[in-house]
C-alpha cells in the first residue's frame, strides 16, 4: 500500500490547480476533488479565526481516523496538502520539497499562467519521483 | 468508532502528556448544534462574540467531519460530499493542529461532540477526552435535576473539570 494516498494544490482563492491520486479507494471524479478543495480552503481560514492566540496560520496537520493531511501555504496563498497513512513521516519535507518544484518548473515555465490549473510535463515527471523517492526513504527505514 | 465500555469512572486517570498549564477552552456540544457547556481557561485574542464563536467551531466540526468521510482513501463506498452523517459512521476525524493551537475532538455515539483546545505540542488526547466525557456522563448525565439538551449548569463537574484539565496541562 502507497503511503501517500493523493496530493492537492490549490490557489489563493481555493480553486484546484493540481490534484494527482497515489491509490486512494473508491473513485473521486473532477466535481469531488474541486469541492473537496475548496472545502479545504474554507476550514483553514475558518481555523485562523478561531485561534485563542495570535499569529495563527491555519491548519497544518489534520489526523482522522483513517488518514493524515498534512498543509503546507506558502507566503503568497498557494496551499499543498497530501493525504498519507495515519502517522507517516517527513511530510512537511516532502510538501517543502514539492513546493520547490512547484517553484522550478511550474512557476518557471513562460506558458504558465498564474492561479491556472497546472499542465506541465517536467513538473509531473518530477513530482512522481519525488514521490517514489519518499516511499522509498520510508520503505528503507 | 468504538462504544465506550461501562459508564465506571476509570480508577487511574490517564497521565498527562505535557505538564504545565497549556489548555485554551473547552466546548461541549450536542448532537443538535446547541452548545451545553464553554470553559475557558487561558484565551488572550477573541476575534467573535460568544454566540458566533459557538456557531462557528460546530460549523467548523460540522465540515471537516464531512470532509474526512469523503476524503476516507481506504473506503470504496464514500457516498456525496455534504450528506449527513449519523455518529460512527463514515471516516471521522480526532484532532488537528495549527501553529498556534491543537483542538481535540471526541464524539459520543448519542451525538455528544467534546473540544478540547490545548498548545499545540500536546501529545494525543483521545483517553482524556474519554475520561472527560465520563465526567460528564457521572456529574451532568446523572444529577437528576439536568434536563437533557440544556446548559450544563453543574457547580461539581465544573470543579472536577477544572482540577482534571490543569492536572493535564
Amino acid at each position: 500500500m502507497a503511503a501517500i494516498y493523493s496530493l492537492y494544490i490549490i490557489n489563493k482563492s481555493g480553486g484546484l490547480i493540481f490534484y494527482k491520486d497515489y491509490g486512494s479507494a473508491g473513485r473521486m471524479d473532477t466535481n469531488d476533488s474541486l469541492r473537496l478543495a475548496s472545502l479545504w480552503h474554507s476550514m483553514h481560514a475558518i481555523s485562523q479565526q478561531l485561534s485563542p492566540v495570535n499569529g495563527c496560520a491555519g491548519i497544518e496537520l489534520l489526523q482522522a481516523d483513517n488518514f493524515d493531511l498534512h498543509c503546507f501555504q506558502s507566503l503568497t496563498g498557494t496551499k499543498f496538502f497530501v493525504v498519507c497513512e495515519p502517522g507517516s513521516l517527513h511530510m512537511e519535507s516532502l510538501l517543502k520539497y514539492i513546493y520547490e518544484l512547484y517553484t522550478d518548473y511550474v512557476l518557471k515555465n513562460p506558458f504558465y499562467e498564474m492561479e491556472m490549473p497546472i499542465r506541465c510535463e517536467l513538473f509531473d515527471i518530477n513530482l512522481s519521483q519525488a514521490v517514489q523517492k519518499d516511499r522509498v526513504a520510508l520503505l528503507g527505514r | 468508532m468504538q462504544f465506550f465500555g461501562g459508564s465506571e469512572i476509570s480508577p487511574s486517570p490517564p497521565q498527562p502528556t505535557v505538564s504545565g498549564n497549556n489548555a485554551h477552552m473547552l466546548y461541549v456540544f450536542n448532537r443538535n448544534g446547541v452548545c451545553l457547556l464553554y470553559r475557558e481557561w487561558n484565551r488572550p485574542l477573541k476575534t467573535l462574540n460568544p454566540q458566533q464563536d459557538h456557531k462557528l467551531m460546530f460549523g467548523l466540526l460540522f465540515s471537516l467531519k464531512s470532509l474526512t468521510a469523503k476524503m476516507d482513501p481506504t473506503s470504496a463506498d464514500k457516498g456525496n460530499l455534504g450528506v449527513p452523517q449519523l455518529p460512527g459512521q463514515g471516516c471521522s476525524f480526532h484532532s488537528f493542529r495549527t501553529n498556534t493551537y491543537k483542538l481535540s475532538f471526541m464524539e459520543s455515539p448519542s451525538g455528544i461532540k467534546i473540544i478540547l483546545v490545548t498548545h499545540p505540542r500536546t501529545g494525543d488526547l483521545r483517553e482524556s477526552l474519554k475520561y472527560i466525557y465520563n465526567l460528564y456522563v457521572e456529574y451532568v448525565v446523572k444529577n437528576p435535576l439536568y434536563s437533557p439538551g440544556a446548559p450544563i449548569k453543574c457547580e461539581l463537574f465544573n470543579s472536577t473539570l477544572d482540577q482534571y484539565v490543569r492536572g493535564l496541562g
